[in-house]
């Protein structure tokens, strides 16, 4: 059998797992690893400009496109800077494989140069990790590691190879699929309980469907199925932060998203609900608000891949162990067969248009300052006008909420945001990895003055392989979430949340060839938007907003679904130690 | 404000994993990350071909903590399988202490005959002291290793606990 270099393996692994794209940096410990991509002819590598942004851009272009992220970095700096985009994409679950450079292995241990402990570091921020000490073993780990990080609840998985491991040879031929024994995840639901949640589907008065980020992670189909669902029940859908799309949000059956800065009908129906069918979203803190207070009334069944998400959090009457999709068709199947018919929801959908009547994510107009759910609003409407398919990532704070309430998302994968470790910093670089695996899309990575920072180094990287990307950023001098925060909590001591010293986004932007843009006022708005998007290269508009505007509604730290915050006037200022201590 | 703790209850779990590097430090690590109790973790190769280790856990916490700890522990890759030897019937648990003890005179001759009761070994003597080596449950060695205290305990080495279910199965 021919012997090849751990190195070539690699890539021979990569060309023939079907990787088109890799993001990463070089460095010294995965040089062999970087000969071996020189010129090649089918697998393309996208030279970031900071480790972080290729874990970024690895996701973004995993969650918009199904397929799993790659990326490659060296050893110590390079494995660390990863970790932030490692944690995030586990707790999105986010399939993603990253290759790490190691020292040789006589030196690990040895407080080597550019030596760290990248599978002890990265141990409790991925699905799985492996430090791969000879080359024969090289192609089964990689070829596992990417069964492991695109099956199941998906999820990151480190490969760390050291440089010697990338120069020594060792025979290969494609390996067969070789899994851990312990490795084999549930994704066909038990009968029973299948039988018992469409039964008590087709009994419940006033049901609503609660859809997360599962419905996307299980693939296009399970989104259909949603649909088919929900149409075959009539009840009302509502859905986390990183499950829109997956429903339609021009359907009448939409109630918008819950949680903290969800709609008032879709937390007063989860609140008054009879039956709660969670299909792939976790119970997380920020949507079920106080706990003891959440749903009280309902009968609650969840449908997850990850048996560890199942009463978690909130105990639940039925858990549905699957995947969403085999789970949804099972049911609707099961549905079908026994002829069940909608029923009579009247009554609710009242209910329902009298909470929706509170009109809970309006807000006031009328000032010389551009309201910034206005500008979401209107970058909807322009994007929509184009026709094209349009991506939308964001960064993480107050503009993101905005986005998430104020932009229609009809089809799944086109919402790109860090909803469970709430990186900031993620949007841009996720928004040039989305654009990547979709280069006809429109591309906007909606960002804040302060998070767009954190990774804006990454303009060259957009540059440089002339992606098209658009940032669009809601400018009002603030860390506006963390303002918020302090208005709400510490009577407006605003420590360290004012963005002194911001840069000139527009020549910031033309300094790296891009297009700059400034909109300063409501005037400016719709002529600033449609010259956005009728440029051609990568745009990046400074969006001046009204400074002080906050995110609306709210359900407070601590506070239950019915205890919503509608506008600044229902704010006090101030809270009680236990509400102060909840994230 | 204060921080308020939930009831415990103690329960033995019974892990087989796949025997490789980092093993037990994922799963060590998984009881740190997400703020889990153990009280005694003991791991030893268990087949012919040291392919796969049985760890056994004894761990704290509310019945839904122990839920969540038993599904975090059979989410791991290399973990095969978990049991709750506490929730799934009867079953035998033993640790093993080697126990130190000074004295001369009437507390010597009082330690040997603890040490009968206990039906517990001597293992090592000088003329001022000896080394039990005691098994039994938790609860029995505490016992012992008590008592001795009141007569000259020196130190203690406990190798934690091994459990297994009653009866013919394999678990």
């Amino acid at each position: 059998m021919a012997e090849k270099s751990g190195a070539d393996i690699l890539v021979q692994c990569l060309v023939d797992l079907g990787v088109e794209v890799v993001f990463g940096y070089p460095g010294g410990a995965v040089l062999p690893i970087y000969d071996a991509l020189y010129n090649h002819p089918t697998i393309k590598h996208v030279l970031v400009r900071h480790e972080q942004g290729a874990t970024h851009m690895a996701e973004g272009y995993a969650r918009s496109t199904g397929k799993p992220g790659v990326v490659l970095v060296t050893s110590g700096p390079g494995a660390t800077n990863a970790v932030t985009g490692i944690t995030d994409a586990l707790l999105d679950s986010i399939p993603m494989v990253v290759i790490t450079g190691q020292v040789p292995t006589q030196l690990i241990g040895t407080d080597a140069f550019q030596e760290a402990d990248t599978v002890g570091i990265t141990r409790h921020c991925t699905k799985h990790n492996y430090l791969v000490k000879t080359p024969a073993k090289l192609a089964e780990v990689v070829h596992e590691a990417f069964h492991i990080a695109t099956t199941g609840r998906p999820g990151p998985v480190v490969v760390d190879i050291p440089k010697n491991v990338q120069i020594a040879t060792a025979p290969y031929a494609k390996p067969e699929l070789k899994v851990h024994a312990s490795y084999h995840p549930q994704t066909k639901a038990d009968a029973s309980a299948i039988d018992a949640a469409v039964e008590m589907l087709a009994a419940a008065e006033r049901p609503i469907l609660y859809t997360g980020g599962g419905v996307i992670n299980s693939g296009p189909q399970a989104s259909a199925l949603l649909r088919e669902l929900a149409a075959l029940t009539g009840a009302p859908v509502t859905s986390t932060l990183m499950g829109l799309g997956a429903f339609p949000a021009s359907s009448d059956q939409w109630v918008g998203m819950l949680g903290m800065h969800g709609t008032y009908e879709a937390n007063w129906a989860m609140n008054q609900a009879d039956l709660i069918l969670c299909i792939g979203a976790r119970f997380d803190d920020r949507v079920t608000g106080r706990l003891d207070a959440f749903a009280p009334n309902s009968k609650k069944i969840h449908i997850d891949i990850d048996r560890s998400s199942i009463n978690k959090i909130v105990d639940v009457d039925v858990p549905v162990v699957a995947d969403i999709a085999s789970a949804l068709d099972d049911m609707i199947a099961l549905w079908k067969q026994r002829n069940h018919q909608k029923v009579d929801l009247t009554e609710w959908w009242a209910r329902i248009a009298g909470w929706r009547a509170k009109k809970s994510l309006d807000y006031a107009e009328g000032g010389a300052e551009i309201m910034p759910q206005r500008a979401i609003a209107d970058l909807y409407a322009a994007t929509k006008a184009t026709g094209k398919d349009v991506i939308i990532t964001t960064e993480v704070g107050q503009h993101q909420m905005w986005a998430a309430q104020h932009f229609g998302f009809d089809a799944p994968n086109k919402w790109l945001t860090s909803g469970g470790l709430g990186t900031m910093g993620y949007g841009f670089p996720a928004a040039i990895g989305a654009q990547m695996g979709n280069p006809d899309s429109i591309t906007i990575c909606i960002a804040g003055d302060a998070s767009i920072q954190m990774n804006i180094q990454e303009l060259g990287t957009a540059s440089q392989y002339r992606l098209p990307v658009k940032i669009f950023i809601l400018n009002n001098e603030y860390m506006g979430m963390v303002r918020q925060w302090q208005e709400l909590t510490y009577e407006s001591r605003y420590s360290n949340s004012y963005s002194d010293s911001l840069p000139d986004f527009v020549k910031l932007g033309e300094a790296y060839g891009w297009t700059g843009i400034r909109i300063e006022g409501p005037q400016e708005l719709e002529a600033g938007i449609r010259q956005m998007l009728e440029t051609d290269g990568p745009v990046i508009v400074d969006c001046r907003v009204a400074k002080l505007s906050n995110c609306f509604p709210m359900i407070p730290s601590g506070a239950a679904h019915t205890e919503m915050l509608l506008d600044p006037s229902q704010v006090k200022g101030s809270m009680t130690d236990e509400a102060k201590a909840l994230v | 404000m204060h921080i308020q703790e939930e009831l415990s209850q103690r329960h033995v779990l019974s892990l087989t994993v796949s025997n490789e590097a980092g093993i037990l430090a994922r799963i060590a690590g998984l009881f740190t990350a997400r703020g889990y109790n153990i009280d005694s973790l003991t791991v030893a190769d268990i087949t012919a071909d040291h392919g796969v280790s049985r760890i056994t856990i004894v761990t704290n916490g509310p019945p839904k903590v122990i839920d969540q700890i038993i599904a975090q522990l059979d989410r791991l890759v290399p973990v095969h399988k978990v049991t709750d030897l506490t929730e799934n019937g009867p079953f035998v648990e033993r640790e093993l202490a080697l126990v130190k003890v000074a004295g001369i005179g009437e507390d010597r001759i009082e330690a040997l005959r603890l040490a009968d009761v206990f039906r517990a070994k001597v293992v090592d003597t000088t003329i001022e002291s000896f080394i039990f080596e005691i098994t039994g449950t938790t609860e029995k060695v505490d016992n012992f290793v008590g008592l001795m205290r009141q007569i000259g305990l020196v130190e203690v080495g406990r190798t934690g606990v091994v459990g297994l279910i009653r009866g013919k199965e394999a678990n």
